[in-house]
Formats: structure tokens, C-alpha cells, sequence
């Protein structure tokens, strides 16, 4: 069947949400992923999530990317793994590629009522002298590798940045038997929370603020990094170069999201860095500028799991009530709901900032 | 977190036994409130509230540590012996250390504070793969424990 | 070289998949059966996957989620093949790529 009432783009937290929402309703979901595998980041989060007991805190994000998946396959939601969204055109086409990449690859056209884009966020990377070297890897990379592959990439490791994913990625390497030589981190403070920090500390990781990468230096492979300590104005300090013998460098510069089918529709957007970079804009239902495509999770702005969860309920129920499967009444009590929610992970002093933020694309919209 | 650790030695205990919460910062998360039967942690809304404990109430059982994500709650007691105290800490690494075994235990820092004996390992399908480990180690020293070394691989 | 996690705190014993045979460049090495190549590969200890064109620079696995195309190797004669997201076959023949071709030069 080529004709959806709804096509997910992306299996991720909000992809999922989002598509099970609206065929609770009994929309017609189709559910498409690039991957072999749903799920998107969820399988490399082996840790316990935080947020409100209410909704999955203390519980595994394994587990959560498990029970999302069957709970979709409960309410019928139909999903198509190994296609890729390649375009997005005029009439809500999606142009989707099947297939691996050692085999052919076949073209298929879906047409939609409405579309939810979940395609999240990518890594950024960082330049520095043998920055290409193997052995240099992103920290998404690196958390694939043990957690999903349960394969090492390297036994000696620097973890360069101090946000959340860097912190606990360094403790699920300890936890895969690497060590953790240090961590860097360029500003004067860590970046992630703290009791992250506390973990890793308490296993003899240091951290060193106000410290950069100068050099990866290796034959083939990475053997060691050169770190120095910085100013204020991000130059180097001299003599204050050390050299760690590692084979991995990690890094783990924060995220951007992927805005590529957002661009395509032609959905206006807004450059906001403490959300990641270009994001879309969109109102209170999640609905972008392109009325019938709406957009949850990540590729809305960089957050976390939690707030992807409720921002794809958000969109599968204002798709269920655009497409008349929701009263009115009921589809605004439970979206007040998830704003409230929404709200409560949004603040406090990590928050603060990504509240506004949200605050301002829906003020643009 | 230096003020922070000195707040939480001069809490009076009664009971000599009390959980440590050592979460300082206000961020959205509230497992632990749930996780104690006895209503000794009290966040409340919002949710980034940092945790507060009623002394009173608590009773170091302990069904906390395993419960908070960030692994950031510690049962201390001061008078397992005359001479000794124990720390139970959340331990996610392997190996697991062993009931009567001898280890090494280290400080916030991950530095080397002395010799302890494991008493106790509570592995429970609750606990979710966070097995909590309780160690006796001289009475002085249960404000700075917070750590088992691990033998390298 | 195994560089598996055969242990892990959280999950659990390493399952006993069925083994499979694959070559890479000319040597036959195990491999999970289904598993990404690149996990195969570094699994054994290979973290080089491709050389450049020009300057000849070894590259590896970058993002490791299929976009950025550093870990692209040949496989069963096909070039450009994302090894981070391309599952293993048994008697699949993966060659490290220069260019946009099998590296011919393997002396280093």
C-alpha cells in the first residue's frame, strides 16, 4: 500500500511515541527508519534514565526502546526498517530507498496525509591536527561499538568534551573494561550534570577543565594525544602541553540537528545555538510552517530523551485530531498535559535556556 | 560540594544509620521520592527540587541507592562495630566483588583511602542490574568512602 | 586479537551467535553472523578501513551511524559499502579500499 494516513520519518523515541499516539487513535501509521534496527539511539543507552517517575525514569533506555516497539507493533503500526527518506516533495510525496549498501537498491513512493519528520540529530565533529587518523571517533560511535556491537574500538581512551554524553559515555567504557585516561573539557566547567562527574571520578577519571586538544599523533592508528591547558580567549597556554597515551580519542561536541527533509518541504527555520543550530519552527502542536508536516524529538532542537518522548506524543495526537480521530476537547486536555510536562523537564538551571528557546520558535511561528 | 559534605556530618542521626544524598544540583529527576517507602525523601514539584531527607524517618534500608539513576546515594552507619563503620554504595562494574572479600576503597576522587571487607551484596530483580555493596571499614572514615578500586583487567 | 565484550555489568553474557567466515584482504577471520562488518573488523583488531586518494591517509569508523562514509570498504567487489551499518554473510570478501578501488600496495 503507497498511501498512508501518516508516515513517521524516524524510529527514534519520537518516531515511535509519535506513531503510536496517533494509531492509538486509529490513524493509519506507516513507520519508516534508515536502520536495520528501530529504536535509534535508545539501544546504546544502557543507562537509567532521569525525568519524572511518572514517565520511564529509573528505567534502562533499552528497556523503554524494547517496550515503545512492541507497544507499536500492538496498536498496528506498520513499520518499514532499511529505507531511507531520500526526498519530500510537493503533496507530501516521501521517496524512499531500500536496501544495504552491498546490494541493489530499490526506489518506493509513499504519499501521506500528514508527515511527522523524528530524524534527530548527528554528531558534530572537531578539527585538530590527525583529527582523520583512525581511532578518532565520535562519542556515538564509540557507545555503538560497546554497547550495541559489544565490541571494544580501543583499550586506552580520551574523552574530549564534558557534556552529558561525554561523561557517561566514559563511564559505560569503564564499564566495558576500557580505561579512561581523562577527560577535557575547553570551558572553565564541566558541562554535564554533576553527578555524572561524581561517577567517573570516584573511578579515578580526571577531568581537566579548561583544557583542549592539540594533536592526535600516530603512525596508521591513533597512539597519543597532545592536550594543553587554554585562556579565556581559547588559545593554547605554552608549556602547558601533556601527552596521553591513548588509542582512542572520543569526542563529543555536542549534537546538530538533521533539518535535510525539513529544508526539502521547504519548512522555515530559525538558527538557535542553544538548541544545536538550524532548527524548524513550529507551533504548539508541533505543526511546521508546511501545514501537515509536523516534527518531534532532536531534529526540533538537541535535548534529551525524555523531552523527544513527549514531543512525539504531542504530534501523533494533534495528527489524530487534524485527521478527526480526536475530540477537540480531549486532544487539548492531553497536550496541556504534556506541556506541563514538557515544562517540568525544561527546568531548573540545565533547562532554563532550552525553555526559552522552545519558547521563541513557537513565538516565530 | 565541599559545603555540601560537611552540611551532611553535621546532621544529627539518631538511628546512626542514614542515606546521603549526595545530589546537589536542580535537575528534573525524582526516582528516589518514589523509591522510599517510608517517605524520608521529599522533592515534590517541580521535579528539579534537590531531594531533602527526613533523618526521622529514614531507616538506611537502603532501597534508594539502587533507585537513583545518577547513582548518587550512599547508606552510611557509624557503629557496625565499636571500631568499625560500613558504606553501601551502587556497584555496576565488574567484577563483583564478594561477600567476605577484601578490597581497597577509595574517596570521591577515586583515591586510595584504606582497607574494607565486603559484608553484604544485594542483587534483586528490583534493583535492575544495580547491585548495592556494603563494606566495613573503620568509623572515621564513612564520609569519605565512596568507592571499591578495580582490579585491572 | 578479541576485542569482545564477552562480560558486562548491565548486559549481561555475550550471546553465543552462530560464527561465520569472512575475508578480509586475502585473511579469513570470525565473525558474528548479522553483525555490522565494521564490529567483525575491530573485534579483530583492524581499525583501518579505507586510504585516501591522493595523500594515501588511512581512515576509520567516524560517526558510526552510516553519514559521514569514513568506514567504506570494498565488499564482494562493490566499493563504497558502509561497513558501519552493512551486516555480515558468511564467505562475504571485504578488501580495504583506496580511492575508489581495492588498495593494491599492502606493504606499509
Amino acid at each position: 500500500m503507497n498511501r498512508w494516513e501518516l508516515i513517521v520519518i524516524g524510529s527514534g523515541p519520537s518516531g515511535l511515541t509519535a506513531a503510536i499516539e496517533a494509531a492509538k487513535n486509529k490513524v493509519k501509521v506507516l513507520l519508516i527508519d534508515e536502520n536495520i534496527k528501530a529504536g535509534g539511539q535508545l539501544f546504546k543507552q544502557i543507562h537509567k534514565f532521569f525525568g519524572s517517575s511518572a514517565h520511564y525514569s529509573g528505567i534502562r533506555g533499552i528497556n523503554i526502546g524494547e517496550n515503545l516497539i512492541k507497544k507499536a507493533e500492538e496498536v498496528g503500526v506498520k513499520v518499514l526498517l532499511n529505507r531511507i527518506a531520500i526526498g519530500l516533495f510537493k503533496g507530501k510525496k516521501v521517496v524512499v530507498k531500500q536496501g544495504l549498501d552491498n546490494k541493489g537498491k530499490n526506489i518506493e513512493i509513499f504519499e501521506a496525509d500528514k508527515i511527522v519528520i523524528a530524524s534527530g540529530a548527528a554528531e558534530n565533529a572537531i578539527y585538530f591536527p590527525g583529527w582523520t587518523l583512525p581511532g578518532v571517533m565520535s562519542a556515538g560511535a564509540v557507545q555503538t561499538m560497546i554497547n550495541v556491537h559489544r565490541v571494544l574500538p580501543g583499550k586506552k581512551i580520551l574523552m574530549v568534551g564534558s557534556g552529558n554524553v561525554g561523561l557517561i559515555v566514559s563511564y559505560q567504557l569503564i564499564q566495558a573494561g576500557a580505561e579512561v585516561k581523562a577527560v577535557i573539557e575547553a570551558l572553565p566547567k564541566i558541562g554535564g550534570y554533576e553527578v555524572h562527574a561524581d561517577k567517573i571520578k570516584r573511578l579515578g577519571v580526571p577531568i581537566y577543565t579548561s583544557h583542549t586538544i592539540v594533536e592526535a599523533k600516530g603512525n596508521l592508528e591513533v597512539e597519543k594525544a597532545v592536550i594543553a591547558k587554554v585562556d579565556k580567549n581559547w588559545q593554547t597556554i605554552p608549556n602547558t602541553e601533556r601527552i596521553l597515551k591513548v588509542d582512542t580519542i572520543s569526542v563529543a561536541a555536542g549534537l546538530k540537528p538533521l533539518i535535510k527533509l525539513v529544508r526539502m518541504a521547504d519548512c522555515k527555520c530559525i538558527y538557535i545555538p542553544e538548541l544545536g543550530g538550524w532548527v524548524p519552527i513550529h507551533n504548539k502542536n508541533m505543526e511546521t510552517t508546511y501545514s501537515g508536516i509536523y516534527v518531534a524529538g532532536d531534529v526540533t532542537g538537541v535535548e534529551e530523551a525524555n523531552t523527544a518522548l513527549e514531543e512525539g506524543r504531542l504530534a501523533g495526537i494533534a495528527v489524530a485530531e487534524s485527521l478527526g480521530y480526536l475530540d477537540k476537547k480531549i486532544a487539548c486536555n492531553i497536550k496541556t498535559e504534556i506541556w506541563e510536562r514538557l515544562k517540568d523537564l525544561r527546568s531548573g538551571p540545565f533547562g532554563e535556556n532550552r525553555f526559552k528557546a522552545k519558547n521563541e520558535i513557537i513565538r516565530e511561528y | 560540594m565541599e559545603k555540601n559534605i560537611r552540611k551532611n556530618h553535621e546532621q544529627k542521626n539518631p538511628k546512626n544509620i542514614r542515606a546521603i544524598i549526595e545530589c546537589y544540583e536542580e535537575i528534573p529527576c525524582d526516582p528516589c521520592e518514589i523509591a522510599c517507602k517510608y517517605g524520608a525523601i521529599i522533592i515534590g514539584k517541580p521535579i528539579t527540587n534537590i531531594p531533602v531527607l527526613d533523618m526521622e524517618k529514614c531507616t538506611g534500608c537502603g532501597l534508594c541507592i539502587a533507585n537513583c539513576p545518577g547513582l548518587a546515594i550512599f547508606v552510611v552507619c557509624e557503629n557496625y562495630t565499636d571500631t568499625l563503620g560500613t558504606v553501601s554504595l551502587p556497584f555496576e562494574i565488574l567484577p563483583l566483588p564478594k561477600k567476605g572479600q577484601r578490597v581497597k576503597t577509595l574517596n570521591r576522587n577515586g583515591q586510595y583511602v584504606c582497607r574494607g571487607e565486603v559484608v553484604k551484596v544485594i542483587e534483586t530483580k528490583s534493583f535492575d542490574r544495580t547491585p548495592v555493596v556494603t563494606i566495613a571499614i573503620p568509623r572515621n572514615k564513612v564520609d569519605e568512602v565512596r568507592g571499591i578500586e578495580i582490579p585491572k583487567r | 586479537m578479541n576485542n569482545r565484550i564477552v562480560e558486562h555489568p548491565i548486559l549481561g553474557k555475550i550471546d553465543d551467535k552462530e560464527m561465520v567466515t569472512i575475508k578480509v584482504d586475502g585473511k579469513k577471520i570470525k565473525a558474528k553472523r548479522g553483525e555490522m562488518i565494521i564490529a567483525a573488523l575491530v573485534a579483530n583488531g583492524i581499525r583501518i578501513n579505507r586510504y585516501t586518494l591522493k595523500k594515501k591517509e588511512p581512515r576509520g569508523i567516524f560517526c558510526g551511524i552510516g553519514q559521514c562514509t569514513d568506514c567504506v570498504m570494498v565488499v564482494n567487489g562493490r566499493i563504497n559499502v558502509r561497513t558501519c551499518i552493512t551486516p555480515v554473510v558468511d564467505g562475504m570478501v571485504i578488501q580495504t579500499q583506496q580511492g575508489l578501488e581495492p588498495r593494491r600496495d599492502k606493504i606499509e
